[in-house]
């Protein structure tokens, strides 16, 4: 049997294809599920079992809870990626319906600005904010404000991505109708438009969250001294020192909040996209750009 | 009277031609002073001087009295200097990754996308979480298991052999690191490029005689192009800016890449500004064309989504 006639046939069963594919899902995850087993090790090792205990959580020097420069990695991720989420959510949001309804000269420039963050690898982002803060803008101190600015700054871009699928799904029906009853532009937006992009907006909220708690790369070249390390910062200075098993519960506890911060978002947007069906479009803009 | 009316008439037109850029502007300023002002900001270091007492780059930001001397050592090391191995390894760590991306991803992608009948959404959410685990996190967790009494060498060990110093600067690891890094990201947009293709397409060949082989090579392969190659840009672009695989998978000098020649000339050497924004912009220059391509890409579904 010849490999193409593997993938091919459709009345064969697939079984080759499946031992395949399930052989990635587990190389994908397993070593993952170990690490998260180890933050629960009752022992220093995390290539030894010894039974399972919250120490590394709570109660050891080194926990989580106790060891000052993990507290401050999660103090710090959870402040900037609430920060950049009420911040970044409204601008883009705003942009978003700016273009999407713009038909000036200046509409096709400005959209094609918003698309380029998208695209630019963020190691250059990294060395262009790095080298302005330090150079220009050197009121801006490294730490916290040169991060929160950077998230917000590569967000933006994501937000209207997001919230531009529903406003398309939407069209201009609903306002307009709104302004032949009488409504005046500003009326039509705040009491129609607004509340049919709720889920767009809420589902905003929570992937620029789970974006900026999971951004290296911007944390790190505007960080700005030990109060500002982040936990994927953390998470990297710390892998090759052989470090306690609460480096893993500090990546779990990582894990959990971005995953909570993407289910929020996709129950969002698949409810409201089943019961309106137009919730497709966004949903099909979030797995073409999410990166 | 009617000289009032026109006013106002004028005036609310006035208004709605205004609001919409009103709208934008804020998340374009924002865009202006934090994206294209720092860009520009690269562009003056590399093209400024070092100040010769504090050892600290001088952006030049007029571009007459621009100087090419960073440009200038970083293009003679690349030609001819250890920054030219440092271009040709990232090359091919960036080839042999992708390629191995698309030998494995294919498959995985298209057995989920249209083969699977039944619990197609646990199917994909197996194919979605790694997706929004830290990539910092996964590495970590190859770190932990190919650490030298890792979980690894401890199953080499009882199986007889001896243990591999797995992470003291092997491309192999480095290579398969960039793999398992990127790889989920190159399943989803193919995911979706597959998922998209019509049934019918394929049974109106079946219909017209073709082999079930014959099929997939001339009807799905083809119409699934398109997001081969989207899945490669989106892993290629963060890939050849990588620095932190190399780095926790192996920090030796060996497995360099362009991303940790930046990443030492702009965060640990301040003298050296100059040419780290320099090999950024040829960084820049050497992914214009996946940029462009993605780019292109995001305007023409924009255009269909707009019709």
């Amino acid at each position: 049997m010849t490999i193409p006639r593997l993938l091919a046939n459709p009345w064969g069963k697939p079984r080759y294809l499946r031992l395949f594919t399930i052989g990635y899902i587990v190389w994908a995850l397993v070593p993952v599920l170990i690490a998260i087993q180890f933050s629960f090790n009752a022992g220093r090792s995390r290539s030894t079992w010894q039974g399972f205990s919250l120490r590394w959580y709570l109660d050891d020097a080194g926990s989580v809870l106790r060891d000052p420069s993990l507290r401050l990695a999660l103090n710090q991720s959870i402040r900037l990626a609430v920060l950049t989420m009420l911040v970044a959510t409204p601008i883009g949001v705003a942009l978003a319906i700016g273009l999407a309804r713009w038909r000036g000269r200046g509409a096709r420039p400005a959209g094609f600005l918003m698309l380029i963050p998208l695209v630019t690898p963020e190691i250059v982002m990294g060395v262009a904010l790095f080298l302005v803060f330090a150079n220009l803008y050197d009121f801006v101190p490294f730490g916290t404000w040169a991060q929160f600015l950077g998230h917000v700054t590569f967000s933006i871009s994501f937000v209207v991505i997001i919230v531009r699928g529903r406003l398309f799904a939407i069209g201009r029906d609903y306002e307009e109708a709104a302004m032949d009853l009488g409504a005046s532009p500003w009326e039509a937006m705040r009491r129609v438009l607004l509340p049919l992009l709720a889920p767009a907006i809420f589902a905003s909220f929570a992937i620029v969250f789970a974006l900026s708690i999971d951004d290296f790369v911007i944390s790190q070249f505007l960080a700005g001294g030990a109060s500002s390390v982040t936990i994927p910062v953390r998470l990297y200075s710390g892998a090759r020192l052989a470090p306690p098993p609460s480096l893993n519960a500090l990546a779990t506890i990582l894990l959990v909040a971005t995953l909570l911060a993407v289910a929020i978002a996709t129950l969002i947007l698949r409810r409201y996209g089943k019961r309106e069906g137009t919730g497709g479009s966004t949903a099909d803009a979030l797995t073409q750009l999410e990166m | 009277m009617p000289t009032n009316l026109q006013g106002a008439e004028i005036e609310a037109v006035g208004q709605r031609r205004f609001v919409w850029p009103a709208f934008a502007m804020p998340g374009l300023v924002w865009l202006m002073l934090l994206f294209v002002v720092p860009f520009y900001g690269v562009i003056a270091v590399s093209m400024g001087s070092v100040d010769p007492i504090f050892l600290k780059p001088q952006p030049e930001w007029n571009p007459l009295q621009w100087d090419s001397t960073a440009f200038g050592e970083v293009f003679g090391d690349i030609f001819g200097g250890t920054l030219g191995v440092i271009f040709v390894r990232t090359i091919i760590y960036v080839a042999s990754a992708s390629l191995l991306c698309v030998l494995v991803g294919y498959p995985v992608a298209y057995f989920v996308a249209r083969r699977v009948d039944k619990h197609k959404t646990a199917w994909l959410l197996a194919l979605l979480a790694p997706f929004w685990i830290n990539y910092l996190m996964r590495m970590l967790a190859w770190v932990n298991l190919l650490s030298p009494d890792g979980l690894v060498n401890r199953s080499l060990g009882w199986l007889g052999f001896a243990p591999q110093d797995w992470l003291g600067g092997r491309p192999l690891t480095v290579i398969l690191g960039l793999v398992y890094g990127y790889l989920p990201f190159f399943i989803l947009p193919l995911y979706a490029a597959l998922d998209r293709i019509d049934t019918r397409v394929l049974e109106a060949a079946r219909d017209l005689g073709a082999r079930p082989s014959e099929a997939f090579r001339r009807v799905t392969l083809p119409l699934s192009k398109q997001g081969i190659l989207a899945g490669l840009v989106l892993i290629m672009l963060p890939m050849f800016g990588d620095y932190y695989t190399p780095n926790l998978l192996s920090g030796s000098p060996r497995t360099r890449l362009i991303g940790n020649q930046i990443d030492q000339f702009v965060n640990q050497t301040s003298s050296q500004g100059g040419q780290g924004a320099a090999l950024t912009i040829v960084l820049m220059a050497v992914v214009a064309v996946l940029m462009v391509s993605y780019l292109a890409n995001v305007q023409r579904i924009t255009e269909e989504a707009r019709r």
